[in-house]
């Protein structure tokens, strides 16, 4: 058993796992090696290889860092700073998970309540689905700035335009997942609660409702990483003030790559996280009572 | 007994419709447009009342009476008259339009004609173009926080060599290549790790893993590297598009079952002769579901690359340097031609998937 699983899982994701490293290394020192060897030369003093290889992993701001840079621009500005700094990395995920929360449960809600109205009307079903579909369409991470922008100008700043955009792209993912779960019920469960006599409540509440759960949970593991892409790219435009994405943008700005490298991997350490915390839920709520995987 | 759609435009007739500038209390019998619109509606809602028609009769009216109601606030408000609390009558006609176009649609709806689906979702889609119109002129929202629809569409024309510049730099050169690298790479790399079981167990667990994190975030390291001509963006696609093809097609390559796969034997066909016949076919729904994906997500991640660096054309630059000179009807014309492009794409893709995927269980129940 234990072997198996070395062999099955641990191996091979090593192995690609060690291939990356590897390419990420020799990508570094590839990429970085034209600037290194015009400072070295700058320097004036003859050099070998290992100089070159040295400088290369060693730049203030490399074309590509290494993954030991990464780490250390990580590691420094969770550990040397309070969490409640500017510079604390920590701080920054904070703001973003935030404003992405927040934008989690307004989508949620939107999708839920739409899909009820789907599910539970003819009209609606055939009037609203479509547009429902046509509304992802809108690339609204590409008006995201635009939207910051004018709910700024309209008095709303700070974290409630950046839920608003995570809001969009969660609604979606939670109104189909729903609308399949609240339609998968077996219809001999329904006749079974027609002949207990139950009210169109209680059957929502005691039937469709759970049977429901397992695919809104997928739902709700894909909308919450998109409002957390949403959060960052609506704080592209605020300018630096804070937040994932600022820290994204003045990294671009300035040049400051490992700055981005840092920004980008405490983003997806705030998403697997989220990811982490939803599949918890899922696993009380529906494994919990008896649910089917 | 009253029915509310023959009680809402009485009651429409009698209560004032606005106020124009000078003061002045407008009623509906005082201008000729919207006291026929009125008096068709009050005619329509007691013909369909007195006379029970075939449901298709029925809808037609209601559809009509919910058009002609529509048309007159509209006219009003174009003459400056503005939405408010001062305007009951207005507000009341508006409120019969939308009663009149929920029953036609639940008519149509209830029908079983085929494309009624499609004249359902048109005329709601319709609807809610009227509502922003309305909206936007009716409260006078200033126009950059929101341009009225018409304002959108009355600028495609003048500006449709910018807009047709700016879809050639973004989808043209950017999105389309880096789409087709994408997936042809993931396409590719899937197959191969399909031969080699070790490959595919090694790769899964990072495909999930891209999957689940902020992956745009990566465009301001592309910029860096490819310049900021649409080099970077195509980079930023390819790689936004691999993973979910990758993933897909691994999932697709596993969808034949084994009782195909021993047939395939018996008749001693060699592992490419498989692939072709049988396993890619069988793939096919599940190359669609990533293609399908994948095509939002590479509109999406070039126009937000764009946001990092462009020379000075582009959609994501046009965006962002319009809403910066307050031009908004630009900035929505370019949204809707993101969309266009984007629905347009979704359609091809679903075209190409009924034709080639016809014979497949999933698509068989479809009606």
């Amino acid at each position: 058993m234990t072997t198996d699983l070395l062999k099955l899982r641990v191996l091979p994701v090593a192995t690609v796992a060690l291939a990356v490293l590897a390419v990420w290394y020799v990508g570094a020192l590839w990429l970085n090696a034209p600037q290194a060897i015009e400072g070295l030369n700058r320097a004036g003093q003859p050099w070998g290889s290992l100089d070159l290889v040295n400088a290369a992993f060693a730049m203030k701001r490399p074309v590509l860092p290494t993954p030991g840079q990464v780490w250390a621009d990580f590691s420094a500005s969770v550990i040397n700073y309070p969490v409640t700094h500017i510079r604390s990395l920590v701080y920054h995920a904070g703001v973003t998970a935030g404003s992405a929360l927040t934008g989690f449960a307004m989508g949620v809600t939107l999708g839920a309540l739409l899909a009820l109205g789907i599910v539970h009307n003819r009209t609606l079903d055939a009037s609203l689905m479509p547009w429902v579909i046509a509304s992802q369409t809108i690339p609204i991470l590409a008006v995201a700035p635009m939207i910051v922008v004018i709910l700024g100008n309209l008095g709303f700043t700070g974290l409630l335009p950046k839920a608003v955009i995570s809001m969009y792209l969660c609604f979606f993912p939670v109104t189909v997942g729903m609308v399949k779960g609240l339609r998968s019920v077996d219809p001999l469960a329904l006749d079974l609660m027609r002949t207990y006599n139950a009210s169109p409540l209680q059957v929502f509440w005691r039937l469709r409702l759970p049977a429901s759960l397992p695919y809104l949970f997928t739902s709700l593991k894909v909308a919450v990483t998109i409002s957390l892409v949403g959060a960052i790219v609506g704080e592209l435009p605020t300018g630096g003030q804070a937040g994932l994405g600022s820290r994204l943008l003045s990294g671009s700005y300035y040049g400051q790559t490992i700055q981005i490298w840092s920004a980008l991997f405490m983003a997806s350490l705030l998403s697997l996280v989220l990811i982490a915390a939803v599949t918890l839920a899922e696993r009380l709520l529906v494994h919990g009572n008896g649910g089917r995987r | 007994m009253l029915r509310p759609s023959v009680l809402l435009p009485l009651a429409a007739l009698v209560m004032p419709f606005g106020m124009t500038a000078s003061d002045k209390v407008i009623f509906a019998f005082r201008d000729p447009v919207s006291l026929a619109g009125l008096l068709a509606v009050l005619g329509a809602a007691i013909f369909v009342r007195l006379s029970p028609e075939r449901p298709a009769v029925e809808a037609g009216v209601s559809l009509l009476a919910a058009v002609l109601a529509a048309a007159a606030p509209l006219h009003l408000l174009g003459k400056g008259i503005t939405l408010g609390a001062h305007a009951p009558g207005l507000w009341v006609m508006l409120a019969g339009a939308a009663l009149a176009l929920c029953r036609a649609l639940g008519i149509l709806s209830a029908g079983s004609w085929t494309g009624r689906k499609a004249v359902v979702a048109g005329l709601f889609g319709a609807a809610l173009i009227y509502a922003w119109e309305a909206g936007v002129r009716g409260f006078a929202v200033p126009s950059i926080l929101l341009p009225a629809p018409s304002a959108i569409f009355a600028v495609l024309g003048p500006q449709a060599d910018l807009l047709w510049a700016d879809f050639q730099q973004t989808v043209l050169k950017a999105v389309l290549r880096g789409y087709l690298m994408g997936c042809l790479a993931g396409f590719v790399v899937a197959v191969i790790a399909d031969r080699v079981p070790f490959l595919a167990r090694g790769l899964l667990p990072f495909g999930n893993l891209i999957s689940a994190i902020p992956i745009v975030g990566i465009a301001p390291i592309m910029v860096m590297w490819f310049g900021f001509d649409w080099p970077s963006k195509a980079a930023v696609v390819v790689v936004v598009t691999f993973f979910p093809m990758l993933v897909n097609t691994l999932s697709g390559l596993a969808a034949s079952d084994r009782l195909q796969m021993d047939l395939m034997r018996s008749y001693a066909a060699g592992y490419w002769r498989t692939l072709v016949t049988l396993r890619l076919p069988n793939a096919l729904p599940f190359l669609f579901n990533a293609l399908k994906i994948n095509s939002t997500l590479a509109l999406i991640g070039a126009i937000v690359a764009e946001f990092f660096g462009t020379p000075v054309v582009g959609m994501g630059f046009r965006i962002s340097t319009e809403v910066s000179r307050m031009n908004l009807d630009i900035v929505w014309a370019t949204i809707l031609v993101a969309a266009v492009t984007g629905s347009v794409i979704y359609g091809v893709l679903t075209l190409a998937e009924r034709t080639l995927t016809a014979w497949h269980p999933s698509a068989r129940g479809r009606d």
